[in-house]
C-alpha cells in the first residue's frame, strides 16, 4: 500500500512576461488502487501537475510538498522519481532518433529493477505488452516514437506502464487525440495493469469520454490552479452535461 | 538535437576571396603552382595551419609502406602510370604528396564477393598515392583501415568505371598525435553508382576531402561520413560533388559530435550542378551535435547551379546541443541523465553506421562509438 501526497503545491513558470503563477495551492491524495480524474478546462493547470510530480525542468515549484510514502518528491531528480515508482504517460511524446525501441525498454526496466531482466522472459514480456496493445511486434525495431501515429505514440506510452509497473501513473491527457478504438485499446490497459498491480492512477483530462472506459472512483476539476469541486464519479456525469461553465471565473 | 538552432558557421571574408565557381578552381600536381598555405586562402582558412607544419613545409616520405590488403591483388606501380584518372590537387599539402610519392598502390577490383580489406599502420612524416580501380559492372566494397601515429599527406582516387557499384569505407582510427591531410578523388562513370564513405576517429588533426565527378550519364554517389572530436582535435572535411553529366544524383550526409575546450570541426559542402548535368538530383547536409562548452563546429554548405533543368536540390545544416526533451523522456523512464546523454548521442551518430551495409563493421563501430561516448560522461 503506497500513498502519493501533494499538499499545498504551488508551481510557477518562467515566461517572456515574467514569473506565471500556475498552480495556486493543490492539495490531493492518491493511494495504491485508486484512480483520480482530474478534470477542467484548458489552462487550468492540469498538465502542470502532471510533469511538475515528474519533475520537468520548466516547472519552479514555489511551495509546497509531493511525498510518495512520506519521501520527499521533490528533492529528487527525474530519473529518481521514476525509479522510486512515478510514471507520467506524456500527452506528446517525443522521437528520439537512433534509439531502438527495444533497446530503450531495456534500459528503462534495467533502471527501475536495478538490474537487467532476465532475457528470455523479456523478450516475452514485452511481446505481451504489445500485443495487449494492439502494436506490431516490428515496433519494437523501430526508432522510439519516430513516425509513430498519434494513437501509436499513445499506446506505446502504456506499453511502457505495462513493463516498468509503477506505483503511480499520472496519464497526461492520454485519450486526446485518439479515435474509439485506441481509446478502448488504451483503456484495457490501464484497467489491466489495474487489475494486476494494483497501482493508483492519475487519470488528467478534458473530456468525460476516458471516464466511461476508466472508471474513476474520485473527480476533482480544476480551476485557474486551484481544485474547485470534488466528488466521486457522479460529478464527471455532471460535468458532462453542464460543462465547465458554471466554474468560470472574470477574467483578471 | 534541435534543428531550430542556427549553425556556428563563420561568416566568409569576400574580399579575401576571388569570385568563381567551385570548378575554376586552380588544379596542380606541382606544389610551387600554389603559394605558401595561409589563412588568407579559401581552402585554408577553417584549418590549423601550424598543426599541419609537418605536411605543409618538411620532408615526406614517399616511399613504399607495409600495406595487408586481402580479397584482390595490389600492386605498387609508378605514379606516372595511373596518378590523375579522377582529379588533381587543389591545395598544397595534396600537390606535395603527388609530386613526392615515389610508386602508388594501385588495387583493382573486380567481380563480386567479399569485402576487400586494406589494413595499415603507419609512422613517419609520409606521402602517399592510393588507387582503387572498380571495373565495369564489379559490384564490390573495400574498406580501408588506418591506424597509427603517422603524419601522412595523402592522394586517394577512386575509379569507379561503367556501371559499377562501389562502395568505399574508409576508418580512420589514428593516433591521438597522428596528422591527416588527405585528398579523396572520385570519378563516376556511366550507370555506375559509389557509396563513399568516411569515419573520422582520433588524430590531432584529420583533414580529409572527398572530391567527387558524377563523369558518366545516369552515375550517382551516396556520400557519408561521421567523425567524433574531443581533447581539442580537429577534424575537417570539405566535399565537393560536381554533377557533370545529366541524370546523375548525388546524397550527401556528413554527422559529426564535438566535446571538450578547443575542439573543432569543420564541414563544408560544395555541390555544383554544371551546364550539361540536366535533370540532376542532389542533396547535401550536415548535421552535428555539440556535447560540451568550449567546442566549435563550422558548417557551410554552398550550392551552384549552371542549368535550368534539374530534378532537385536541396541543402541542410542543423549544429545543436542535446534535446533537453529527449533526455527529460528518458530520464522519465528511471534513466540516469549520462546513460541519457549517451544513448541520445549514440542514437544521432547510429543514422551513419547504419549505411555502412557491412553487418560486422556496423556493429564493431557502435562498439567503439559508445565506448566513445561513455568515456565523454565519465569527463563530464
Amino acid at each position: 500500500m503506497s500513498t502519493l501526497q501533494i499538499i499545498d503545491l504551488h508551481v510557477s513558470i518562467n515566461t517572456d512576461q515574467g514569473v506565471k503563477p500556475i498552480l495556486k495551492g493543490v492539495t490531493l491524495t492518491i493511494s495504491s488502487g485508486e484512480t483520480h480524474a482530474i478534470m477542467g478546462p484548458n489552462g487550468s493547470g492540469k498538465s502542470t501537475l502532471a510533469y511538475t510530480i515528474a519533475g520537468h525542468p520548466r516547472y519552479t515549484v514555489d511551495s509546497g510538498q509531493i511525498l510518495l510514502d512520506g519521501v520527499d518528491v521533490l528533492a529528487m531528480t527525474v530519473d529518481e522519481r521514476a525509479r522510486a515508482g512515478l510514471f507520467l504517460a506524456m500527452q506528446y511524446p517525443v522521437e528520439i532518433p537512433g534509439v531502438s525501441v527495444s533497446n530503450f525498454l531495456r534500459t528503462a526496466k534495467t533502471a527501475v529493477t536495478g538490474e537487467a531482466p532476465s532475457l528470455r522472459t523479456w523478450v516475452k514480456d514485452v511481446k505481451t505488452a504489445m500485443t495487449n496493445l494492439k502494436m506490431d511486434a516490428t515496433f519494437a525495431e523501430r526508432n522510439v516514437n519516430e513516425g509513430f501515429s498519434g494513437g501509436e505514440k499513445k499506446r506505446h506510452e502504456i506499453v511502457q506502464m505495462e513493463l516498468l509497473a509503477p506505483k503511480f501513473a499520472v496519464l497526461d491527457e492520454t485519450d486526446s487525440g485518439l479515435d474509439v478504438d485506441a481509446l478502448k485499446i488504451v483503456s484495457e490497459g490501464v484497467n489491466r495493469v489495474r487489475e494486476n498491480t494494483g497501482f493508483g492512477v492519475l487519470l488528467i483530462t478534458h473530456y468525460t469520454r476516458i471516464l466511461r472506459y476508466i472508471r474513476p472512483d474520485f473527480v476533482h476539476v480544476f480551476v485557474d490552479g486551484r481544485i474547485a469541486e470534488e466528488g466521486g464519479p457522479e460529478l464527471a456525469d455532471r460535468l458532462e452535461d453542464e460543462g465547465y461553465d458554471r466554474y468560470a471565473v472574470a477574467a483578471p | 538535437m534541435t534543428e531550430t538552432s542556427t549553425n556556428s558557421s563563420v561568416a566568409p571574408e569576400w574580399s579575401d576571396m576571388p569570385v568563381q565557381t567551385r570548378n575554376e578552381r586552380f588544379a596542380s600536381a606541382q606544389p610551387e603552382d600554389f603559394p605558401e598555405i595561409s589563412a588568407r586562402q579559401l581552402e585554408w582558412r577553417l584549418s590549423p595551419i601550424d598543426a599541419l607544419g609537418a605536411l605543409a613545409e618538411g620532408e615526406l616520405d614517399g616511399g613504399r609502406y607495409d600495406v595487408t590488403v586481402t580479397g584482390a591483388t595490389h600492386e605498387w606501380v609508378p605514379m606516372a602510370t595511373v596518378a590523375g584518372k579522377a582529379g588533381l590537387p587543389e591545395d598544397r599539402i595534396s600537390a606535395r604528396a603527388w609530386s613526392t610519392t615515389v610508386d602508388a598502390l594501385h588495387i583493382r577490383v573486380d567481380g563480386e564477393g567479399d569485402p576487400v580489406v586494406l589494413d595499415r599502420e603507419l609512422d613517419g612524416i609520409r606521402a602517399a598515392h592510393l588507387v582503387l580501380e572498380f571495373t565495369a559492372n564489379t559490384h564490390r566494397s573495400v574498406i580501408i583501415r588506418n591506424t597509427g601515429t603517422v603524419a601522412l599527406a595523402e592522394n586517394v582516387e577512386i575509379i569507379a568505371h561503367d556501371g559499377s557499384n562501389a562502395r568505399v569505407m574508409n576508418l580512420n582510427e589514428w593516433d591521438s598525435t597522428a596528422l591527416h591531410a588527405a585528398s579523396h578523388f572520385v570519378r563516376v562513370d556511366k550507370s555506375a553508382h559509389v557509396d563513399h564513405i568516411l569515419i573520422s576517429l582520433g588524430g590531432a588533426v584529420q583533414r580529409v576531402n572527398p572530391a567527387i565527378t558524377l563523369a558518366g550519364t545516369g552515375s550517382s554517389i551516396e556520400s557519408y561520413g561521421l567523425y567524433f572530436a574531443d581533447h581539442g582535435r580537429h577534424i575537417e572535411h570539405q566535399v565537393f560533388v560536381h554533377h557533370k553529366a545529366a541524370q546523375t544524383k548525388s546524397n550527401v550526409l556528413y554527422k559529426g559530435a564535438l566535446h571538450g575546450k578547443g575542439t573543432r570541426t569543420v564541414w563544408v559542402g560544395d555541390v555544383l550542378i554544371g551546364p550539361d548535368a540536366t535533370g540532376t538530383d542532389s542533396y547535401e547536409a550536415n548535421r552535428n551535435l555539440i556535447l560540451s562548452d568550449g567546442a566549435r563546429a563550422d558548417s557551410i554548405p554552398n550550392l551552384e547551379i549552371e542549368t535550368g533543368d534539374i530534378a532537385g536540390a536541396g541543402h541542410a545544416s542543423a549544429t545543436g546541443r542535446l534535446d533537453d526533451e529527449h533526455l527529460f523522456y528518458l530520464q522519465a523512464r528511471g534513466i540516469t541523465e549520462a546513460e541519457a546523454r549517451r544513448l541520445v548521442a549514440l542514437g544521432f551518430l547510429v543514422e551513419i553506421v547504419g549505411r555502412i551495409g557491412i553487418p560486422d563493421l556496423e556493429e564493431r563501430l557502435t562498439e567503439i562509438l559508445a565506448q566513445v561516448l561513455d568515456a565523454v560522461e565519465e569527463t563530464a
